[in-house]
């Protein structure tokens, strides 16, 4: 039976997804308040693993948490700190709990996060990743013993349509979907006369996109982005809009700005929907989605 | 040519190594040590003074041709009598030299080094590391550029998303394998080979530590 996710995928709405973070340790209560928060608003919520490779509660779990809330998870899985034998028994297990979507993901660089010195393991990629998932829905394993008993996912991927130089980006989304991603959740996109040139060629692809949204909170961190995240680009003039917010009101402005966007993709039909990304600030993502008029 | 590039200890870390040992013999190596200058003649000099300093005794100090080579300790034994005074030798070699006087020698062996990479010089002074030995060679599919060497994450379908300007997620100087890869199949006109799924990398190459014998004629 295909997940919620993909039977709202392929209702034709105008699909939305949020992120819960795991916790850093095993209180759990925030995460639950936000699936709650969360869950009958949004159709679908990512639980990221080890974000910026910060080890945090395992998205295997974060994902049973949301299942167990009344919530539709998206489990989030990197090929950094596991090998084909976990990825695959991660995925039966998923599957076993009736987690059924997955969003295949390479992983930051463990230099990124807060254990430097572990050992990364990127014994697969995500189009690899993503075709164990398929090969694994045919009833067998990676190295084609039978299963007794397959999975079925939704799977998805990312892409970065802002990345420069774009075009090996696109070769590797174009792998993606060639090894079977149903859905593509893009990095953040802030310059939307861009990302409709990106739509332009991904449209011939059959996969549903949903434009990656962050919440701008300053216009420091948007400055942050720019110089530090890989194919984020705030564009000034939103930057300046953010500067200019009165003392105090910063995030009231970013609510505003996301809210804008997520409208214009909606009203443009731009693309399928969107992965609304408020970092540590997922309290406020009903707010976004009423400021988008989605609520 | 191809060489083992070294980076030498943290002294603190040389002298914890070499704590309770008073008397140390200092060997350098006339190789690759040499050319990184990490291990060669005045480096030599140079910890046998920083040793005096924290007061060890020097029994000795010299520099072998090639430390990883097998007559390395026929060569050591004209020290013989100054080596078997120190409670330890220090090697400024890379590990392969250490290894091979460990085998050899029957003293206590320390390390100066860490040894880093075999890499090759690209420019005066400057080394990169571009083949891992892994075993299952890919680069007929990569225009001759190792993506499992020269990609940080060994990855052989694409970038991740961590790319940046053509650089490393890592390391704004490190420039971006994938990057490199698809510049120079484009050149060739050969991008369907980047555009091609390659399967899961064979990790099976040769299973750790390697081992070859040149089979009976």
């Amino acid at each position: 039976m295909p997940s919620a996710f993909k039977k709202a995928l392929d209702s034709g709405k105008f699909v939305v997804t949020s992120e819960v973070a795991p916790s850093k340790g095993t209180n759990l209560e925030k995460m639950a308040h936000h699936v709650e928060l969360l869950k009958d608003k949004v159709d679908a919520m990512n639980v990221t693993d080890h974000q910026s490779s910060v080890m945090r509660f395992p998205s295997l779990g974060g994902a049973l948490l949301v299942k167990e809330n009344g919530g539709e998870p998206i489990l989030q899985m990197t090929c950094r700190d596991r090998n084909r034998l976990a990825l695959q028994a991660d995925l039966m297990f998923a599957a076993s709990r009736g987690i059924n979507n997955v969003l295949c993901l390479t992983g930051d660089s463990v230099m990124l996060g807060d254990h430097k010195e572990a050992k990364a393991v990127f014994d697969l990629d995500s189009s690899q990743l993503v075709a164990a998932v398929r090969t694994m829905e045919r009833g067998k394993d990676m190295a084609g013993n039978e299963l007794d008993g397959a999975v079925k996912f939704c799977a998805g991927a990312i892409v970065t349509p802002e990345a420069n130089p774009i075009e090996p980006q696109l070769i590797k989304f174009e792998k993606k979907i060639e090894a079977g991603a149903e859905f593509i959740q893009t990095q953040a996109v802030y310059d939307l006369d861009n990302f409709k040139k990106f739509m332009d060629y991904a449209r011939q692809f059959d996969a549903k996109i949903l434009a990656g949204v962050i919440l701008l909170t300053s216009a420091g961190m948007a400055r942050f982005m720019n110089k530090n995240v890989a194919g984020v680009m705030v564009p000034q003039n939103l930057i300046d809009e953010m500067a200019a917010a009165p003392k105090g009101g910063a995030l009231k402005k970013g609510i505003e700005i996301a809210g804008r966007m997520i409208a214009q993709i909606k009203e443009e039909q731009i693309c399928d929907g969107v992965h609304i990304m408020a970092i540590g600030k997922e309290e406020v993502v009903p707010d976004i989605m009423s400021a988008a008029g989605l609520l | 040519m191809i060489r083992s590039i070294t980076q030498q200890k943290p002294m603190e870390e040389i002298e914890h190594l070499l704590e309770g040992m008073d008397r140390i013999f200092v060997i350098g190596c006339g190789t690759c040590t040499t050319l990184t200058r990490t291990g060669g003649v005045e480096q030599v000099a140079a910890m046998a003074e920083d040793l005096s300093a924290r007061g060890k005794v020097l029994t000795g100090t010299t520099v072998v041709p090639v430390a990883c080579d097998n007559l390395a300790a026929d060569i050591l034994s004209e020290f013989g009598a100054r080596m078997n005074q120190a409670d330890a030798l220090l090697v400024m070699s890379c590990a392969y030299g250490v290894q091979t006087m460990a085998s050899q020698l029957g003293q206590m062996v320390v390390p100066a080094q860490n040894t880093l990479f075999i890499g090759k010089e690209n420019a005066a002074g400057q080394f990169n590391e571009i083949c891992t030995q892994c075993g299952t060679c890919v680069i007929g599919e990569t225009g001759g550029i190792c993506p499992v060497t020269t990609c940080h994450k060994g990855l052989v379908n694409g970038p991740c998303g961590g790319t940046n300007n053509g650089k490393c997620e890592i390391d704004s100087n490190k420039d971006c394998a994938w990057t490199m890869i698809y510049n120079r199949l484009k050149e060739l006109d050969r991008l369907d080979s980047m555009r091609t799924y390659k399967k899961p990398r064979n990790h099976l190459g040769e299973p750790g530590p390697g081992k070859f014998l040149i089979p009976a004629e």
